[in-house]
């Protein structure tokens, strides 16, 4: 079964499908537990320092959180492989364009591949900067994430880099989510709005709820 | 009406090909655009030129002959086939761009022709039913429930003119497959051919070197017949369907 998923144009995007929305459900509470930087950094810290201990004492020191990284990466590659591949697909099966251009699609079904590049390397300054420090403006605190988001979020490059990736985010969702459910095959005529609704509400708040953070930081609320 | 025509010609599947200008005059309201393009090619006999080849047959919409990217559009600006289409629908004085349909599986043979044989070739691999040959069966000894009667043949309309691949930023033939699948699937008369009709097709049609689908919806608002973009829907939940089945066996 899994040769066959991975053989066929159809079963690549079932493929991109489920693995986006693991890391959609992940965003969500990602966007939920970045909102308690607006409570103070004890609050945010202990979050922080209780992600860490999740499962316990069932689990070890990290453990859990170590296993959703996992899935997260495995999640991650196999969005961007199959991503890739089909669109190595997609370009060879239109070599000549037409001469007479028109605009076509939405704009977030146009951005669907940029977009998703940005995103790919926008994760990667993520962890960079907020995970292991190394490009870290100022000092990096393990264990301190209120003070390092402080950090980032006073540089101009760390906002601009941070809000044009939100916003990316919010159009890959828009188009992503619908999408998705076309691929798994749950959409209908039926239901169709209520899934566009569902997709434009979610990339939204997700955007929203992220840009929150720098904002908060930039306006001075969080300090 | 006088019209400015930007033709793509090119000589056979191996030349390069270019736009050439025409201009053409006293055309009427109520030509169809394939007449046009006849008013246009009797004028090139005459002077001694190659005519501009393009497919055509039944010019009644119903056949799946005609094609041509008509400002970008195809099948033009309303939504029908090329013959349906008439000349009412441009200005006096329009500059019209025709090309042929673009898609790594439907090589230009000459000027506005493709070769759409590889939409055969995914029929082949599925499109049709076992059923015994000889006088039609009763009507009535298959029932069929109404909602999948009109479902079948809504998706049945589809005439394979290859206007949601021409329209497709990435060539994909997502709904013309998905509409022979849905037809055939929702019937009992294509129940035994279920599993193996969706894969087989989409097999075929990722060999065929066609793209894949990323949900643009510029298929169905090209589409002549109105084939709804659902129907790709429709095609993915079979398919899935096929392969979890396929893997108990």
């Amino acid at each position: 079964m899994a040769r066959t998923m991975w053989d066929s144009s159809v079963g690549k995007k079932t493929v991109m499908a489920v693995s986006g929305l693991i890391m959609l459900l992940y965003l969500v509470a990602h966007m939920i537990g970045n909102l308690k930087i607006f409570f103070g950094a004890g609050e945010f810290n202990d979050y922080a320092h209780w992600l860490r201990t999740v499962g316990e004492p069932f689990m070890h020191y990290e453990w859990t959180l170590w296993l959703i990284r996992v899935v997260l990466v495995v999640a991650v590659v196999a969005h961007a492989v199959s991503a890739y591949q089909l669109s190595r697909r997609d370009i060879k099966a239109r070599p000549s364009k037409y001469v007479h251009k028109k605009p076509r699609a939405s704009y977030a079904t146009r951005t669907m591949r940029w977009g998703g590049i940005i995103l790919g390397l926008f994760i990667v300054w993520h962890i960079l900067d907020l995970t292991t420090g190394t490009v870290h403006p100022g000092g990096f605190e393990t264990g301190k994430p209120y003070q390092n988001i402080l950090d980032t979020f006073s540089t101009w490059y760390g906002n601009v880099i941070y809000i044009v990736a939100m916003l990316a985010l919010g159009l890959h969702i828009r188009h992503g989510f619908w999408s998705a459910a076309q691929t798994l095959g749950v959409g209908s005529r039926t239901r169709d709005r209520a899934l566009k609704t569902v997709a434009n509400v979610l990339a939204l708040l997700l955007t929203a709820g992220f840009i929150a953070v720098p904002v908060g930081v930039m306006t001075g609320v969080v300090n | 009406m006088k019209l400015t025509l930007r033709v793509w010609r090119q000589q056979n599947a191996d030349a390069d090909g270019a736009m050439s200008t025409y201009e053409v005059d006293g055309i009427s309201p109520d030509m169809s655009f394939l007449e046009m393009l006849d008013t246009l090619n009797e004028e090139l006999i005459l002077k001694g030129e190659d005519p501009v080849a393009f497919d055509h047959d039944c010019r009644e919409g119903i056949c799946g002959a005609c094609s041509l990217v008509i400002n970008g559009d195809a099948h033009g600006p309303e939504r029908t086939t090329t013959c349906q289409l008439h000349m009412r629908s441009f200005k006096d004085g329009d500059t019209i761009d025709i090309e042929p349909w673009r898609a790594a599986a439907f090589p230009v043979i000459k000027d506005l022709v493709v070769d759409r044989s590889a939409f055969d070739r995914i029929i082949q691999a599925g499109g049709y039913i076992t059923a015994p040959t000889g006088s039609a069966p009763e009507a009535h000894a298959t029932p069929v429930p109404k909602p999948d009667a009109d479902f079948a043949f809504e998706h049945a309309e589809c005439i394979g003119c290859g206007a949601c691949v021409a329209a497709c930023p990435n060539g994909s033939a997502m709904l013309f497959t998905s509409a022979k699948v849905n037809h055939l699937n929702v019937l009992p008369q294509g129940a035994p051919e279920r599993e193996s009709r969706v894969l087989d097709m989409v097999a075929q049609m990722d060999e065929e070197g066609f793209g894949g689908c990323t949900l643009t919806g510029e298929c169905a608002t090209a589409c002549p017949k109105g084939i709804p973009l659902m129907s790709i829907t429709g095609m993915n939940k079979e398919w899935l369907r096929a392969t979890r089945k396929a893997a108990k066996r």
